[in-house]
């Protein structure tokens, strides 16, 4: 580390400014070999057929009925599975938002705690629970209730990205709501607003900037899954993460899998965008 | 009416907590499950706990684990830590290029970072296997720590320093003395963030995995197929297990003191 003399940093820009960027070299560097040059190449991938000519046809086989299908089917679950997170967490976050606070710090603790259980044992858990003679039916069938068999069907996939991403909704709510001054809600229940007034005009606007962070921790880790899809899915549902992962493990076709990340890559620049125009102090944000 | 809500407020929690917390408790019982397959119950038992120390490949991954975790996210910890020194002296258009370039792997989705990787890998010409693993984890893991660091960062007061540096302070015992302490509580939290998301991560390693290094998930997921091996649900529940008596003790100190730890994490 070779930094200025003493007292001449902080009064010189200039000296400040290559100083920085002497420091950060390791990790410019690394940013640009390990994030840059990565991502360049999948767009050198996807733009180039086998024999390194220029091409579109990469991108344009989403239109293909098949991937087109499992685009749309991708889309379709992962909007389901952000939907019914943000009905389940916003409730839960507000409530958590209002127990004591020595308590707080522990209940929140107490729903990461299972992201400490491998997520692909917790996944495979659910078949053991919900399959045609698995536990739930069990009980089911004990109380009289009529069996339940979404085991392999779309709807295990949305209960099973439910349950991995539903945490990455609450915190960002939870976050969000707690930061709220308590002063504007006492302000506004003693100028004669009733709860729900307060609640609509000041704590849902106020908890915006969570909800659209936590939308979008839900929505693309559901959209680009293949994982959830194989292990509840059966091995017959294909949503467009199953597709680029088999061109890269099995089918061996980089530049048609590279091609199909391009335009899943799309959506993920839209979702950001949105998220940003929202949350321009990430004022929401997970961590 | 007030008793009512509460006890309501009380009952939606408790469900959400038994829909997070099931398959949790399936595994645990799988564990002393007296049966190879997990669709049968045969009694209960313990030899799994003892077998999964005699099976040398489930070892091997679990050492590979916590090797890759513990190293990729010292390092990241390190880079992570001293990019942000050099982040904070930048300018305002560099600094908003390279944290934005920082946040690339956080927002993107896993499978095009781990594809991304791989080309790399492959482009290099480096073989797979432990090493581009563990490249991978670093690369992720940095975001983490300068996410955390970050804040830290912002809320020092430069003329702390600047005072240690008049006072004769060279900028390295100066670093260490007066800003290293400030910053500490977030390099802690960066340096767990980014230990968890190492261990828990099985996209990123799928893709930049060699064929003979796995890593726990990977395990788990090559395994599907045939059907889990009751020694992995063993070994989950010692995990899980560990860190839940970890989280217990930490929050049985002092009020203020689990506060001020669990604001270190937040």
């Amino acid at each position: 580390m070779t930094l200025p003399t003493k007292n001449k940093e902080g009064n010189h820009p200039n000296v400040k400014v290559r100083s920085g960027i002497l420091l950060g070299s390791p990790y410019l560097l690394w940013m640009v070999i390990f994030i840059v040059v990565p991502l360049a190449m999948i767009f050198y991938y996807g733009l180039i057929d086998k024999n390194g000519a220029f091409t579109l046809d990469n991108l344009t086989a989403i239109l293909s009925a098949e991937h087109a299908k499992a685009l749309w089917l991708a889309i379709l679950l992962a909007v389901a599975a952000t939907m019914i997170c943000l009905i389940l967490a916003y409730p839960l976050a507000f409530i958590l938002s209002r127990t004591k606070m020595s308590k707080q710090g522990f209940i929140v603790l107490l729903f990461i705690l299972p992201m400490w259980m491998n997520f692909l044992l917790r996944t495979l858990a659910w078949q053991t629970l919900l399959e045609k003679t698995g536990v739930i039916n069990n009980i089911l069938a004990w109380l009289r209730l009529p069996a339940l068999n979404i085991i392999n069907t779309p709807y295990a996939i949305v209960f099973g990205m439910v349950y991995n991403f539903l945490p990455f909704m609450i915190l960002p709510i939870y976050n969000s709501l707690i930061k709220i001054d308590i002063n504007v809600v006492n302000a506004a229940r003693d100028l004669g607003a009733n709860a729900f007034d307060v609640f609509k005009k000041i704590i849902f606007p106020l908890s915006i900037p969570g909800m659209i962070s936590g939308i979008t921790m839900v929505f693309i880790p559901a959209l680009t899954t293949f994982v959830i899809s194989k292990l509840l899915g059966g091995s017959k549902i294909l949503l467009i993460g199953n597709v680029i992962e088999e061109e890269f493990t099995q089918a061996g076709n980089w530049h048609l899998g590279s091609g199909l990340s391009i335009v899943l890559m799309l959506f993920i620049i839209v979702n950001m965008v949105i998220s940003a125009v929202f949350d321009k102090e990430g004022e929401g944000s997970f961590l | 009416m007030n008793v009512l809500k509460n006890s309501l407020q009380k009952i939606y929690i408790s469900l959400i907590f038994l829909f997070l917390y099931a398959p949790i408790v399936t595994l645990i019982v799988l564990s002393f499950n007296d049966s190879r397959t997990r669709a049968k119950w045969g009694g209960v038992t313990f030899r799994w706990y003892g077998a999964l120390f005699q099976n040398e490949d489930i070892m091997q991954a679990l050492f590979n684990t916590l090797s890759i975790a513990l190293i990729s996210a010292l390092v990241a910890t390190v880079i992570g830590t001293i990019a942000c020194i050099a982040v904070m002296r930048m300018n305002r258009t560099g600094r908003a290029v390279v944290l934005g370039i920082t946040n690339i792997p956080m927002l993107n989705a896993e499978i095009v970072t781990g594809i991304s990787l791989m080309l790399l890998f492959i482009s290099l010409g480096l073989r797979f296997g432990y090493g581009t693993i563990l490249l991978s984890h670093i690369t992720f893991n940095i975001p983490y720590v300068i996410l955390s660091v970050m804040p830290k960062m912002r809320q020092l007061n430069p003329s702390t320093y600047e005072a240690a540096r008049d006072l004769g302070a060279g900028p390295v015992s100066g670093f260490f003395k007066v800003v290293m302490p400030d910053l500490l509580p977030g390099v802690l939290s960066g340096f767990l963030m980014a230990f968890t998301m190492s261990l828990d991560d099985f996209i990123i390693t799928h893709f930049t995995k060699g064929a003979g290094v796995d890593t726990l998930s990977t395990k788990i997921y090559t395994e599907v197929r045939k059907g889990i091996k009751p020694e992995m649900y063993a070994l989950s529940t010692i995990i899980f297990v560990t860190v839940l008596l970890l989280l217990v003790l930490v929050n049985r100190t002092p009020a203020h003191k689990a506060q001020k730890l669990s604001e270190g994490e937040a």
